[in-house]
């Protein structure tokens, strides 16, 4: 067991270091949250200037254009740049954490020499059409059609959470090209397209969530036309694909929150010693309490962040683990952000008011809190299915 | 980085767990439990093992070990609910005569408690109007008594590795009942009401393992403190858990469940409590 980081890595470290210190001042200033073109524009911005200087894809393998860097780099790139008050990956999610790393692995060279130079240049951003009014936890329940016609598939259906859709440029598209048969797993007959959002037939409706600001949308596809060629991973092998993508999402995509939860915890500390809250036990031992939550959610992530780079850089199923009590604990931390600030909670001009409304989705994006523990449960710990 | 088991912690984990398993199996552990009292031949048996003398140099006799090397073995103790003085008698090795091959027992007044009291052979700290307690744990006897607490980080740390240990264990009891089990004609760990509840206990294990093990590699009080903290909840809620997936076998006497369960709650008081872990953890941000 070794914590410490060999030569290597600290150089790496300090060199990320000093360009942060040079290329952050060079970012305009945060663009409003509700305005959906002006974040665009910012996120492709900084993943411009992260492409410039050799950063961009870092964790991706060489040979799709990333800088092949171990998940430890990785680790210290996440812990770095979100130290320095760097952007993360914003309107970049999709590309760089789903869809890319799914066309690297999966993808023809043709589509890999197609699609990700455009996500690691900032030129380009996706969306994902995953989730249906119909089919969120029980993703394999969707219906969105797909019928081959010609070198085209016709897609029709809606698709729903669909957070960037305003101003992506592809989709990442789960479609039905099997139907749903009694005696076949459902599973076994979607397809993943990469879908050109500016296609006839999209129609996508922002939703306004409970935090007031318009995160996602919905998504209506009237026979819109996909070349065949659009395809990744062959015809109803799709679900394959996917689960390649999510191991991803659950491997590393809240690595840099929780530094910065460690660093809102110490705030929250400062604040209660000038606000006199720090005097209540039961606060202050709250806070204690978070303390010792958040360092070992950093511990954990270390564990397996080692364990993935002694299997050959694969995200474990350790994600799962890590994933549940994450997002529980930041929806703790600012409930006790809440506690501190008494009345002034109540506030939607405090950045922890905002904070607070949006925790409420942690448990239940990226797979609900639920079925994380039927995953635990079956995958880890052998249980049987059931219901 | 590699944070993770190196072969030689791996080979010193399982050759503990084998060594448990040879002298301290479940039918020993319930005989202990009917006739309650050290058993000082499996006490040096464990210091011809090197358990106490673990983190002493090779120049003093001992195995020249480190703290990560002593939190595994700890951690197979708790798991096989192994009773005695485990801690006290691992840190005054080198210095108390006898303590590193377990031919004497050194048992710690640890602030309001002191445990074995009358089977120890050398005893720390002021025990002066020590007074005995019925133990809720039948493993542990224990006094009362009215010294300060001695707040040695690598104790609780090593107190935490046996709370690992145990929840670990629990954790394993339950999804082995739920497993067998059937009601409604299938297995109740099919049911999703215990299937979470399995789920979360691994959930607590992993979090506190990885707090215990980091705690180990740097040694920082702070990072003590929050493994405490995590591995008592761990091992407590685990074990009360666990009890609930064994339905009416757990609240007997037969089930082992009950002997976690109360061995958590002694250790959860000993060395350093959630409350005085969360205050040097509050201190601290």
């Amino acid at each position: 067991m070794d914590l410490t980081y060999s030569e290597e890595e600290e150089a790496f470290r300090a060199r990320l270091r000093a360009w942060l210190s040079t290329a952050l001042p060079e970012l305009p200033p945060r663009p409003d949250p509700l305005d959906w073109p002006a974040r665009r524009a910012y996120d492709t911005a900084w993943q411009r200037m992260l492409y410039d200087a050799g950063y961009a894809g870092l964790h991706w393998p060489e040979e799709a254009g990333g800088r092949g860097a171990t998940p430890t780099q990785h680790l210290i790139y996440l812990e770095e740049t979100e130290k320095a008050g760097a952007p993360y990956v914003g309107a970049n999610f999709v590309g760089l954490l789903h869809a890319g790393p799914t066309v690297a692995a999966e993808g023809t060279p043709g589509q890999r020499a197609r699609w990700l130079p455009p996500v690691l240049r900032g030129d380009e951003i996706w969306c994902q059409g995953f989730s249906e009014p119909d089919a969120g936890s029980d993703l394999a329940a969707l219906r969105t059609r797909a019928v081959r016609d010609g070198d085209d598939y016709v897609v029709t259906g809606s698709k729903i959470w669909t957070s960037h859709a305003e101003v992506a440029d592809w989709c990442e598209l789960l479609v039905r090209t099997a139907p749903i048969a009694e005696d076949t797993p459902k599973h076994r007959g979607i397809t993943w397209l990469a879908m050109p959002m500016d296609a006839p037939g999209i129609t996508v409706r922002p939703l306004r969530t409970l935090a007031g600001s318009a995160e996602f949308a919905e998504m209506f596809l009237d026979e819109v036309r996909v070349p065949v060629a659009n395809r990744v991973g062959a015809e109803n092998d799709g679900w394959r694909v996917t689960m390649v993508t999510l191991s991803f999402e659950r491997g590393t995509a809240f690595v840099g929150e929780v530094v910065a939860c460690r660093r809102t915890l110490a705030e929250l500390a400062k604040t209660a010693q000038r606000n006199g809250s720090w005097d209540d036990n039961a606060v202050r031992r709250q806070l204690g309490r978070l303390n010792a939550e958040f360092t070992a959610l950093w511990r954990l992530t270390q564990w397996n962040v080692s364990a993935s780079q002694r299997g050959g850089g694969v995200p474990g199923i350790g994600g799962s683990v890590f994933k549940l009590r994450y997002s529980h604990a930041r929806q703790e931390l600012y409930d006790t952000a809440a506690r501190v600030l008494g009345p002034g909670a109540l506030d939607l001009a405090h950045d922890w008011t905002l904070d607070r409304l949006s925790s409420l989705s942690y448990t239940i994006a990226a797979g609900t809190s639920q079925i994380q523990r039927n995953i635990v449960a079956e995958r880890i710990l052998g249980l049987p299915k059931g219901r | 980085m590699d944070f993770q088991l190196t072969p030689d912690q791996i080979a010193l984990k399982s050759g503990m767990r084998d060594l448990l398993a040879a002298r301290f199996d479940r039918e020993a552990l319930r005989a202990a439990v009917e006739r309650p009292g050290l058993d000082r031949s499996l006490w040096r048996a464990l210091g011809d093992a090197g358990f106490f003398a673990l983190r002493l140099p090779e120049s003093r006799g001992g195995v020249g070990l480190g703290l990560p090397e002593a939190v595994l073995v700890f951690e197979e103790a708790g798991r096989a609910l192994l009773p005695g003085p485990l801690v006290a008698t691992h840190l005054a090795a080198g210095t108390e005569p006898g303590a590193a091959d377990g031919e004497s027992v050194v048992t710690w007044a640890d602030g309001p408690l002191t445990a074995w009291l009358d089977e120890a052979d050398h005893v720390w700290g002021d025990t002066e109007g020590a007074v005995p307690l019925r133990s809720v744990d039948p493993l542990t006897p224990l006094h009362r008594t009215r010294g300060t607490r001695t707040h040695v980080p690598e104790a609780a740390l090593l107190a935490a590795a046996e709370q690992l240990g145990s929840a670990s264990r629990t954790t394993e009891l339950a999804v082995q009942h739920a497993k067998e089990r059937m009601q409604f004609g299938r297995p109740i760990g099919a049911f999703q009401a215990v299937k979470h509840l399995c789920a979360d206990m691994l959930v607590r294990t992993e979090v506190a393992r990885a707090a215990v093990y980091a705690a180990a590699v740097t040694e920082d009080p702070d990072e003590i403190a929050g493994a405490k903290l995590l591995a008592d909840d761990a091992a407590v809620r685990g074990a009360r858990d666990c009890l609930q997936v064994h339905g009416g076998m757990g609240f007997t006497w037969e089930a082992d469940v009950h002997l976690h369960l109360k061995r958590a709650w002694v250790r959860a008081e000993q060395w350093q409590s959630a409350d005085e872990a969360a205050e040097v953890l509050a201190r601290s941000l």
